[in-house]
Formats: structure tokens, C-alpha cells, sequence
């Protein structure tokens, strides 16, 4: 029996849903300041690419060759040169966390470095910060290699290399980590909107009894769900649009692959957590537990079980098994492939078909479990 | 005075701990969190994936091949055998780099000449990328020199030795684990004082307080203790863990652990009542704690270090009590650092806490009255 | 005429909570007469709010069936739905919408066409006064007003049955009234037909039939006057001494022979067992004062008392004995003002309440009743003015005066997740008492409010009377020389009311201080003085006789004939529109 007239009932539900939006300043808090916030953090400050590292060199016998040597450093915007004449007074720095490595030139560097003999240049990292630490110690050894190399070359030795490694970065080449991180805010910004923002709108309904009188008209429950879903979810579009606009104009990440296949997966993601987060409301009828299940269950792992930061392949495998139930993940997946690959079909395919299933499973349980009943 | 305190204190406690959800939030998230994140969060690859286009097939790329092979952070996906095969894989994300073997390569090294090794990586996630490449170079110069001894070439004349302080093998984990003692604390901490007043107030309980003789002082450290003993007990708890089941190191001295403790505790908790006095209902609150944990938890260097961030930032991070008690638990677990070496992280942290104490203070009593 | 609105048939349903499991329902059957108001009352726990839900599709019986309109309401709930308006009990107004946009909200709901919106509005608004208010938030406006705009959303689009569950609590009589001319007009203007729920047994009284519910089983259905007839020549009012009028009434209470006896202005009104009369020449003994009694016609209320109370339970009463720790007044206020940015809530209010009184401040929903009583605790810092509490300004000695003060509030508001003993411990240490001290104390208000049974159990899954009990041992604990009671009779049951009201009797004797806001009308018969306040100033002062005087007198009604609420509502009009 469908009519062919507007259904009313859905269109006041709307009409009531925008209003009340627009009115709870914690709606928009959660909606824009918050993902706003989020995204001029990791924007403009956060970020995994070093730059003005502090190194210490221990230099303790002046000269030339020395001079030379850590002003290679000094050319390179990765680091910020300090020179510390005794091992003590480096190795203090390095201790006092006032540089996070310590290069040591032995006294007789630059005889040694003649003689043509072992003179080990003693590199120290504070390893507290392994990934940094790491980096570190490859960007000093790739520094110090093409120094050699040069000063070699000035001398006439010619020395064997026998293997060169060769690399070509793919998508990034300069390895901005911006380009990787702004992208995979988008997905816990839409985490916000679509399961914490929603889970706690939808239990302030039974909690404030104005669930019981809702419930007692004529409306139908897909009216309820519907009339519920399609404010939060232009709220989510409006804060991914918002999200992606900041990422290409401001933060000048590339956009490669098309707009309209970002804008259904993304419809799909926000499906699944609206689903997500009508599911939780359902369940508890209770803001406080709602917020707590929906921070604990959807917005943590956007940050940490998606890849967004941490690499899914080298997680133990129960930890990975659980990243499988995770929307995010497939989201993240997706979105940095679009933004920085293109339309790769085949990441995006599978990606977006677990993304439609997750969907229709949350959606179609809230539908199942949400009664006109009170019990 | 202090039968007032342990009244209040008690009830607090009783409040907090007979409640279900509460019970909830404080004890399951924290362990779950710890157990998950604890392995989740790492930076380390242990499962590059990788595919290798030999086009050599000589004994010396067989022998550097054969070396990926061996590793434990490299997984060899599979073969190919013609270029525009390389394309789709990393497109597809079947593999993280592909290995590309020049057909001189063998013939190449074997006349002293050098092998060109090209390495195609996705750059997708810059972080992984860069450290995979290391790790392929790690390897390569590994077998130059193994090379080099063997052939009695003339190598390059100096080496560089390198070693790490306070986590010789850099496992990133320990790094983690150390960072999630800091941000358990806080998050369980701000939650059970940034609700506490609200919940109050929307259980009609503090009209009830606030009609007893005690003085508002006295309900606000009432307010403060549960918020500071369970701090202090889900800091141990979680410190535990970190020693005995992930087997973080602990270096340092017990008493500058609990001095750290104490200070970011007391600096939580004053931020937790801030919110809790500014709060009318527990919707706000809860959300009040949440925007304020987000930018704590990024600034922190939890996960990127403060070092990198552009200096307006680096500003703002001085106002956040989890920069400073992350390096003290780093730097008393990893770095065994003592008294005088946390000296510097220390005062801030009291500055913090005697600040955001004595504003919650100043806010509780004057926002009393308003409602 | 035409068939019932509304019938049950065997309906049963039980609720599971914590393992344990509840009857609402059991085997309820009932019909309802068309066409008229239907009143629905019982002690809290009856089963009345889940027949209301049963009838509105909102739960599914275990066993039996209801059938509305026709309908069977377990089968169709839809159809249903749509011919019937249900107004909860907390009815869910979106605060953060205005009153048109509430409006509008429930009749996109309930199908009504925009072209007959404008008139059906214009008529609504015009019959429950919102009309000035049409922009404003919801939220912003004041409880008898939310009530009347939930009436409004409920009756949209007109239905043909009407369910209202205790529409009524926590609203001033005069928006009471105005609510139930509204539900009348509805009733002989669209013969539409009404279930009513209500714990207010004066309205009770104005329905055409009210049906009496207890344990989940229909005691008894018909005409109110039903329920008075067999109590004819069996009510009493009982002069004399009146100034010692609650000894007179506590040594009535305790004859044998008495099954009910509430305060009444000056007077004591008493139920008695078949044949008896009261014994008023052992009282004259007593009480060394003349005493007489006269037969008064029974009322509805009489009816329900002896209905439900069957064998009459001895309540303990707290025995208590205080002496004013202060000299003169017990509150004194004067010149008492409270503004909240433009609006001035409380203007320059003076009174004076006298120690062992029990002093009422009513008043209209809005009227700065309850802002005038969180100052007085000292909640509320006044704008200017000054206030002493057992002699001391609240403004330099807060501290020493909420010691010497007890509180209990509207809501329960003691730690429902701590056990009663627990929050009885927790208010006595507050209190500053310790050691065997509290713990006399402790044992005191469990033997006095009769809570020895559940004292380990969890005081928010205490039944409401029980919860109310023990909010009131906890404000006692400390022995106050005042206690601020602030509705704490707001949705409960009658007989609860009068069991609570024995015990503020026994405490008055014993010279504790009672200062009480109220919205039932008969409850401020039991003050010793009262006053009316509106718009942020007293109205009018004095016994409930004086207050009583002082009111307009409708044309021909004597006053003697005049209760407590027409006394209430005439006052109010007055100052609306005066002449």
C-alpha cells in the first residue's frame, strides 16, 4: 500500500531532527569543532616526518675533515646541528634529552679517515622512541654514506659498492606523513558524527520519556529509524565534505581518484555507523553507557585499529582478526587509496562490499530490535 | 575536619563502586585498552609484504634475495615475471615494495662493478614505506660488506657503529606501552571527576549535599579523592602490566614513578573538576572530558613526537600535563632517569596541578550558587 | 449507545527486574462507558501505568487481551495508535522546540491535513491559555504550562479515546483546574471518551466513574459516589482545642474504633467503624478542653482510605523532642529579593515563622515558590535582603545554620546506589556525628521510619514509599530544629501521603520547625499557617482560616463551604484580574 504523497509523518520527524540539531550546541561541538580541531592538529602540527631533529656530534679534535662532516648535516632541513667538544658534555645532552642522537668522532678522525683504516664513527640514539630512533639512524648513515662517497671521490679511492638500493616511492614520494594522516581523519571525524553523536541523541530520547509519546502515534518504526538516520546523515556528509575540502585546498594533499566513488563509500561508512551507533542507543536507552560503549567500541578503534596510525599486517593475529570487525579499517583503506592512488578497484571493491555489509547488518538489527514497544 | 573527609570519601567510593556502569568504566575499558592497544600500537613492520621481479637469476641475486627471505620483517608474497605486473600489486596493496633484480646484476657484482637493487615501494602510509626502506637498506649493507669481506674488496674505510640507549633492539612497543601507563591514567581519572559533579547534579543528590554543614571545600576534596586514589591504583595496575606481561624494562626508582604519579594525577583531577563544576548535565560533561582528552592525547607525543611539531604547536604542548608525565614514565622505566634529570618535567607538572586545582576551586564555589 | 471505548479482558503482565519477578496485572478485566471521564485510581505500584500502556499498544500482555475501539490493541496496534491519544506521565516535550514546532512535530505524527492546522491550533492554544507563548522553547516554560502543551499535542487531531496518565503531578491548582475544563469540554463537545489516572482523589471525585486498582485486580468500579455511600453515618468532624488541634487529632487516631483521621483548618475529621461514634467526653478528659463532634457527609476520599486500608497498621511514630538551640523566630525573612538577569523572581518578601509551626508556602507553578525556599536553605544566595535561619543570617553563618537545619527535596535525592543504612551513616557523619552517637542515631531512624527490613537494600530499588521515608530519617538524623520539606508528597499515593503526614504531625509536637510547599490543596489544611504566593510576592498570610477569609467569595457560597483550593484558585484570579 505505498501513497504517492509526501509522507508526512517522516517529513516532521525531519523537520524536528534538523531543529534539534541546530540548537544543541553539543551536536555541533561533536559535528565541527571537534573533527575542526582535529584537523589543524594533525594538519599543522602532528606529524610523523621529522624536521630540526637536535643531533649532538662530539667533535674533539678540530679540522677540516670534521668541519666538512657535520656540515653536511647542517645542509639537510632533517636536522639541527649542536657540537659538543668532550664525550661527557654529548653524552650528558644525550641524557638530558637536549638532542635525541649523539654522533661521536673518535680524536683521531681525521688521520684515521686518511690511513685509510677502521675509524669508527660511534652513532648514539636515545632509543626510548624507537620509531624515531630508527629513522634516525638511517637518515645518519644515508648522510654519512654520501659524504664518504664524496670525500672518497675528492681523494680519488675508488671503493666497491656492490649493491646500490635504488628507490621509488609510489604516490608520496616526498613521504609526507600529512598526506596519509589528514585523509584518515576523515574517517574518525565521520566516527564521531555517526556513532558517538548519534548513539547519545537517540538514548536522550528514552531517557527523557519523549520516546513513550512518539511512540504511541501512528508513526512506524522505519519512520523512527529513517527520521533519525537521514539528519545525522547529511551532518556526516556535511563534516566529510568539510574534511575533504581541508584536505585538498589547505593541506594540499592530491586527490587522484574520483569524487563520486569517495562520496558512496563514504555514504557506506556512515551507514554502518549510524548503524552502529542507533544499535548501541537501542540497546542501552542510556547517554552516559551509550557514550561510553560508542567511544570504547567505535571511536578508539577508528584511531587505532583502522591503520589510520599503526600498520593492521603487524599486529598479532588475534589483534588482527578483531581489526575485521572494525568499519574504519575498510574506510581507511579505501580513503587512502583514493586519495593518494586513484581508483584502484580492486582495494576499493572488496573494501566497500565489507563496508555494505557491515551496513546493512547494524542497520538491519537496530531495525529488528527497535519495537513501538517500551519492555 | 577529617571525619568529615572520610565520610565523604567513603560515600564517594561506595557511589562509584556499587554502580554497575560505573564499575564498568573504570575497571573493563582501562585492561581492554591496555591488552589491545598495548599489542595493537607499533610502529614496527613485522609482515612486509613483498613481491620480487628477478630478471637476473644469477647466484648473486640469488644470495641477496635469499637474505630477504631469511628475515623475519619480510614475507615474500611471490614471483613475477614481467614489469607491467608491478603496477597492479601495489596498487592492489598485495604487497608493501617489490624488489626489481637489473638482468646484470650477478655479472655486474662479480666485476667489481655495482648492482643497481631498484626497490618499488607504496607510499601510501609515508611512515611504513620509510621504514621498510630502511630495513631493505639495513639488509643490502649487511650483504656489501659480507661481499666486500669475501671478495677481498677495498670497502669503505670507516664504519659507523651504532647503539641505542635504554632499548637496544628499538622495539617499539616498549615506547607504546610506557605511553598507555600515561593516557589509561588520565582517561580514567578524568572520568571519574569530570561526572562525578554532574552526576550529582542530575540525580538531584547535591541540593542534598550542599544543605549539610560541610564546607565547600570539603565536598570538593571529597570530590577529588576517589578521582586520586583510583589514579594512583589504575597507574600501578597498569605499570604492573607493563612489567610483568609486556616486559617493559623498569630502570628507575620507585618513589620519582610515584612523584610523577602523584603530580599528573592531582593535574587530572583538577582538570576533571573544572569540567565537573562547569558542567550542568552528564551529557556535557562526558563531552567536555572527551574534547578535552583528543588534543591532550595528540600533543602528548604519545604518538608523534613533539619534536616534529611546528613551533606554535610545540607551544601549546607545554600546557598539557601528558607531555610531561610521559616523559617521566619513559624516562624513569626505559631511561632509569633519576630526581635530578626529571626535575625539569616534575615542576611544571605541580605548577599544572596547583593551577587547574585552584581554578576548580574558585569555580565550584562561585558556580554554586547560579543554579 | 455505542460499544465500550476501551475494554480487558483477563490481562495479565508481569515485569522481571534483578531476577525477581513483579505483578502489574493480574487478571484484570474491565469496561469502560463511553463518553465519559473515567478516573483510575490506587496506591502506587496498582498497575495503572501499565494498563495505560497495554491499552496504548505500548507493552503486549502475557495473558488476556484489551480491546480498544473495536480493535484488538495486541493485533493492530497501528490502528490503534491512530485513534487514540495517550499522554504518559512524563509526557516527552522536545524541549529545545518551540511550542508551535511541538505542534507541528505531532500533527505531521498524527495526520492532520495543513489545511484545518491553523484553526485546530488557534482553538488548542486559546483552550490551554499558550497562546502568548507560541515561539517559545518548551523548555522554557513552567510545569503546568508543559503539562497543558502535552495535553495539546496529545488532542491534535481529535481522538476518539483518551488516555491521560496522572496529568496532574506537580501542577498548581489553578492549572489543574484549567486542565480539567479542558478535558470536560472535550468530553461533552466531541463525546470523546477519558481514562484518567490521577493520585489527586478531589479529582477523582469529578469523574462520572472511577475504577479502583489494587494489585493488579480491579477492587472496585462505578459512580464516586459509590464509594462514599456505605461510609454514611460513619464521618465525624471533631471540635475543640484549637490550639492543641494534632494532639487532639494523634489521641483520636489511637481510640479504638477510628479508622481514619486527618487535620481539617481548626477541626479533625475522622472515619469510624460501623456504629461507632467518637469518644468525645474521654478527649474533654485528655485534652481538659471542651471537645464535640458532629456528623459530617462522607466523602470520596473517606470512601478510598477505608477501602484500601482494611485492618489499619500501626505506623511507628517518631518520637522526637527538640529545644530550640536559638531564640525568636525560627525563619525570619525580610525584604527578600532574587533576580536572574532581568527577571525578578522573588520581590521584597517578609515572614516570620514561629518555632514548633508547620508554615506552607504554596503557590502557582512560576510564582518563585521554589526559588523563595532554596534561599531559605540556603541553596540560593539572594540579590538582596536578608534571611535568618534558627537565628542565624545565612549570609555569615551558612555553615551553623544548614547544621541545624534538615532538607528533603521533591525528588528522592539520596544516593540511590547506596544501601539505606549506608546513606543514613553517610548524612549522620555529614552532620558531623560520630561513634555511638550515629550509631544511635542509625538505629533511631530505622525503628522510626520502619525501615529495619530493606535497610541492606539498594535505596533506588526501594518502593517510592519507602524512599520517601527514608529521605525524610536522613534529613532527620542530626535532630534539626527545621526541617524544609519541598513537595515531598509530589506523586505519591494518598495513603502514603497520610501515613507521611503522621509522622510531620508527631514532629511539630515535638517541637521541630516545619517549613512545607505543597500542591495539594488538602495538605495545606494540615499547616498551622500558610502563604500564597504569586508572581514573586505573598498573596496573602495567615492560619488557613484567615487564608480562607481572606479570599473573594464566589456568589452564595458560605464560607464554611469553602475549601482550601476554591480559597487558592479565587486569590489567584483576583490579583489576574482585578476590578
Amino acid at each position: 500500500m505505498k501513497t504517492m504523497q509526501p509522507n508526512r509523518r517522516l517529513l516532521g520527524l525531519l523537520r524536528k531532527e534538523s531543529l534539534q540539531i541546530l540548537r544543541d550546541p553539543s551536536s555541533i561541538a561533536i559535528a565541527f569543532v571537534l573533527p575542526a580541531v582535529l584537523l589543524l592538529l594533525f594538519g599543522y602540527g602532528v606529524s610523523l616526518d621529522s624536521k630540526g631533529v637536535p643531533v649532538g656530534f662530539v667533535v674533539m679534535q678540530p679540522g677540516a675533515e670534521a668541519a666538512s662532516f657535520v656540515g653536511a648535516f647542517q645542509h639537510s632541513t632533517y636536522f639541527a646541528p649542536r657540537v659538543y667538544r668532550t664525550r661527557q658534555a654529548g653524552r650528558e645532552a644525550l641524557r638530558a634529552r637536549e638532542v635525541t642522537g649523539l654522533v661521536v668522532l673518535s680524536a683521531d678522525f681525521a688521520q684515521r679517515l686518511k690511513a685509510d683504516r677502521e675509524a669508527p664513527i660511534q652513532v648514539l640514539v636515545n632509543g626510548v622512541d624507537a620509531n624515531s630512533a630508527r629513522l634516525l639512524e638511517g637518515y645518519v648513515q644515508g648522510v654519512w654514506a654520501v659524504w664518504l662517497q664524496r670525500e672518497l671521490t675528492a681523494r680519488q679511492i675508488a671503493i666497491a659498492t656492490p649493491v646500490a638500493v635504488q628507490a621509488r616511492i609510489w604516490f608520496n614520494p616526498e613521504l609526507r606523513s600529512r598526506n596519509y594522516l589528514v585523509p584518515g581523519l576523515l574517517v574518525v571525524n565521520m566516527t564521531l558524527v555517526g556513532a558517538l553523536l548519534t548513539a547519545m541523541v537517540f538514548a536522550r530520547e528514552w531517557e527523557r520519556g519523549t520516546l513513550e509519546a512518539l511512540l504511541v502515534t501512528p508513526v512506524t518504526v522505519n519512520e523512527i529509524l529513517i527520521g533519525k538516520i537521514l539528519p545525522y546523515f547529511v551532518l556526516g556528509m556535511g563534516g566529510m565534505v568539510l574534511s575533504v575540502a581541508m584536505a585538498v585546498f589547505q593541506f594540499g594533499v592530491p586527490l587522484r581518484g574520483s569524487l563520486w566513488v569517495l562520496a558512496v563509500c563514504a555514504t557506506l561508512f556512515l551507514l554502518a555507523a549510524l548503524g552502529m551507533g542507533l544499535l548501541i542507543s537501542i540497546v542501552t536507552r542510556n547517554q552516559f553507557v551509550a557514550g561510553m560503549i560508542a567511544i570504547l567500541a567505535a571511536f578508539l578503534p577508528a584511531f587505532l585499529l583502522s591503520g589510520f596510525l599503526f600498520d593492521i599486517g603487524s599486529m598479532p593475529a588475534v589483534v588482527g582478526v578483531i581489526t575485521h570487525i572494525v568499519a574504519a579499517r575498510y574506510f581507511v583503506t579505501i580513503v587512502q587509496t583514493l586519495f593518494l592512488a586513484g581508483d584502484v578497484w580492486a582495494v576499493i571493491l572488496p573494501n566497500a562490499a565489507a563496508l555494505a555489509l557491515m551496513a546493512t547488518f547494524f542497520l538491519g538489527l537496530s531495525r529488528r530490535l527497535l519495537r513501538k514497544r517500551i519492555e | 575536619m577529617f571525619a568529615h573527609l572520610l565520610a565523604l570519601t567513603i560515600k564517594e567510593f561506595l557511589a562509584l563502586f556499587k554502580d554497575k556502569r560505573s564499575r564498568m568504566v573504570i575497571i573493563v575499558p582501562p585492561l581492554i585498552q591496555l591488552l589491545v592497544f598495548g599489542y595493537a600500537a607499533s610502529f614496527d613492520l613485522n609482515a612486509v609484504h613483498y613481491a620480487v621481479y628477478d630478471r637476473d637469476h644469477g647466484h648473486a641475486s640469488r644470495e641477496l634475495l635469499a637474505r630477504f627471505q631469511g628475515s623475519p620483517t619480510f614475507v615474500l608474497a611471490g614471483q613475477i615475471s614481467r614489469q607491467d605486473e608491478i603496477a597492479a600489486l601495489i596498487d592492489d596493496r598485495d604487497v608493501l615494495l617489490v624488489l626489481q633484480v637489473g638482468p646484470d646484476f650477478t655479472a655486474d657484482l662479480t666485476a667489481g662493478r655495482t648492482g643497481q637493487l631498484q626497490v618499488l615501494i607504496d607510499g601510501r602510509n609515508s611512515n611504513s614505506a620509510q621504514i621498510a626502506l630502511n630495513d631493505v637498506n639495513q639488509i643490502v649493507s649487511r650483504f656489501n660488506a659480507d661481499w666486500i669481506a669475501a671478495h677481498g674488496l677495498q670497502g669503505a674505510p670507516v664504519n659507523l657503529v651504532s647503539r641505542a640507549w635504554y632499548n637496544p633492539n628499538l622495539e617499539s612497543r616498549w615506547f607504546f606501552v610506557t605511553g598507555l601507563v600515561g593516557l589509561l591514567t588520565m582517561v580514567v581519572t578524568m572520568m571519574v571527576t569530570s561526572l562525578s559533579v554532574a552526576r550529582e547534579r542530575e540525580q538531584g543528590t547535591f541540593d542534598q549535599l550542599l544543605v549539610t554543614p560541610l564546607h565547600p571545600a570539603e565536598i570538593l576534596i571529597g570530590k577529588a579523592m576517589p578521582g586520586l586514589l583510583i589514579g594512583v591504583f589504575e597507574a600501578s595496575l597498569v605499570a604492573l602490566l607493563a612489567v610483568y606481561w609486556f616486559g617493559v624494562p623498569f630502570q628507575g626508582e620507585l618513589w620519582v614513578l610515584y612523584l610523577g604519579i602523584l603530580f599528573f594525577v592531582l593535574a587530572a583531577v583538577g582538570v576533571g573538576l573544572m569540567i565537573s563544576s562547569l558542567a550542568l548535565t552528564l551529557q556535557q560533561a562526558l563531552l567536555g572530558a572527551f574534547l578535552f582528552l583528543v588534543p591532550a592525547v595528540v600533543l602528548s607525543g604519545f604518538a608523534t613526537p613533539i619534536d616534529n611539531m611546528t613551533p606554535a604547536v610545540q607551544l601549546l604542548t607545554l600546557v598539557d600535563p601528558l607531555r610531561y608525565y610521559l616523559i617521566i614514565l619513559r624516562g624513569v622505566f626505559l631511561e632509569g632517569a633519576g630526581f635530578d634529570r626529571l626535575y625539569h618535567q616534575l615542576w611544571p607538572l605541580a605548577l599544572i596541578a596547583a593551577a587547574t586545582l585552584g581554578t576548580a576551586g574558585w569555580l565550584f564555589r562561585n558556580r554554586l550558587g547560579s543554579h | 449507545m455505542s460499544a465500550s471505548p476501551l475494554s480487558a479482558r483477563g490481562l495479565c503482565k508481569t515485569f522481571r527486574a534483578d531476577g525477581r519477578a513483579i505483578t502489574a496485572l493480574s487478571d484484570l478485566t474491565l469496561t469502560l462507558t463511553p463518553g465519559v471521564v473515567t478516573g483510575l485510581i490506587g496506591p502506587d505500584g496498582a498497575g495503572k501505568t501499565t494498563f495505560m500502556r497495554l491499552a496504548a499498544g505500548l507493552l503486549v500482555p502475557d495473558a488476556g487481551s484489551a480491546t480498544v475501539l473495536g480493535l484488538d490493541v495486541a493485533r493492530d496496534p497501528l490502528a490503534v495508535q491512530s485513534s487514540i491519544g495517550y499522554m504518559p506521565q512524563r509526557f516527552g516535550l522536545y524541549e529545545d522546540l518551540s511550542v508551535n514546532e511541538n505542534l507541528d512535530l505531532y500533527a505531521d505524527l498524527q495526520g492532520v491535513p495543513c489545511a484545518a492546522r491553523p484553526a485546530r491550533y488557534d482553538e488548542l492554544m486559546a483552550m490551554t491559555g499558550l497562546a502568548p507563548f507560541r515561539d517559545r522553547l518548551a523548555g522554557r516554560l513552567s510545569g503546568g504550562m508543559k503539562q497543558k502543551l502535552g495535553l495539546a499535542c496529545t488532542l491534535v487531531n481529535p481522538p476518539r479515546l483518551l488516555l491521560l496518565d496522572e496529568p496532574t503531578v506537580g501542577v498548581d491548582p489553578v492549572s489543574r483546574r484549567e486542565l480539567w475544563a479542558i478535558v470536560y469540554r472535550l468530553v461533552s463537545e466531541q463525546a470523546m471518551s477519558v481514562l484518567l489516572s490521577t493520585a489527586y482523589l478531589d479529582e477523582a471525585e469529578r469523574c462520572a466513574e472511577v475504577i479502583l486498582l489494587h494489585q493488579g485486580q480491579v477492587v472496585a468500579h462505578g459512580p464516586p459516589g459509590q464509594f462514599s455511600a456505605p461510609l454514611t453515618g460513619r464521618t465525624f468532624r471533631v471540635t475543640g482545642a484549637p490550639t492543641r488541634r494534632r494532639r487532639l487529632q494523634a489521641t483520636l487516631a489511637r481510640q479504638p474504633g477510628v479508622l481514619d483521621a486527618v487535620l481539617q483548618g481548626e477541626s479533625v475529621r475522622v472515619v469510624m467503624a460501623p456504629g461507632q461514634r467518637p469518644d468525645c467526653t474521654a478527649l474533654s478528659q485528655t485534652l481538659g478542653e471542651p471537645v464535640r463532634g458532629d456528623a459530617v457527609p462522607p466523602r470520596f476520599e473517606d470512601g478510598f482510605v477505608t477501602l484500601l486500608q482494611g485492618e489499619r497498621r500501626e505506623i511507628p511514630i517518631p518520637q522526637v523532642r527538640v529545644t530550640p538551640s536559638f531564640r525568636g523566630d525560627a525563619i525570619l525573612v525580610r525584604d527578600l529579593s532574587r533576580r536572574f538577569g532581568q527577571f525578578l523572581a522573588v520581590q521584597r518578601v517578609s515572614f516570620a515563622v514561629r518555632p514548633g509551626e508547620v508554615f506552607g508556602l504554596l503557590g502557582a507553578n512560576g510564582a518563585g515558590k521554589t526559588t523563595t525556599f532554596r534561599m531559605l536553605c540556603g541553596l540560593l544566595p539572594p540579590s538582596s535582603g536578608e534571611v535568618r535561619v534558627a537565628g542565624v543570617d545565612l549570609r555569615h553563618a551558612a555553615a551553623r545554620a544548614r547544621g541545624r537545619i534538615g532538607y528533603m527535596s521533591q525528588r528522592f535525592s539520596l544516593y540511590a546506589n547506596l544501601s539505606a543504612r549506608q546513606n543514613l551513616s553517610f548524612f549522620a557523619r555529614a552532620y558531623g556525628l560520630t561513634g555511638a552517637r550515629a550509631a544511635a542515631r542509625l538505629d533511631w531512624a530505622l525503628d522510626a521510619f520502619d525501615l529495619q527490613d530493606l535497610a541492606g537494600m539498594e535505596s533506588g530499588a526501594l518502593p517510592l514509599g519507602y524512599q520517601q521515608r527514608l529521605a525524610m530519617a536522613a534529613a532527620l538524623m542530626h535532630e534539626p530544629d527545621i526541617l524544609f520539606l519541598d513537595e515531598p508528597t509530589s506523586g505519591v499515593d494518598p495513603l502514603a501521603r497520610r501515613e507521611f503526614w503522621t509522622r510531620i504531625n508527631a514532629l511539630a509536637e515535638g517541637g521541630v520547625t516545619v517549613l512545607v510547599t505543597t500542591h495539594f490543596m488538602e495538605e495545606a489544611e494540615y499547616c498551622d499557617r500558610l502563604a500564597i504566593m504569586a508572581a514573586g510576592e505573598i498573596l496573602a498570610i495567615g492560619t488557613p482560616s484567615e487564608i480562607k477569609a481572606q479570599a473573594p467569595r464566589p456568589d452564595g457560597e458560605p464560607e464554611s463551604e469553602m475549601t482550601m483550593e476554591t480559597a487558592f484558585i479565587a486569590l489567584i484570579q483576583a490579583r489576574d484580574q482585578p476590578e
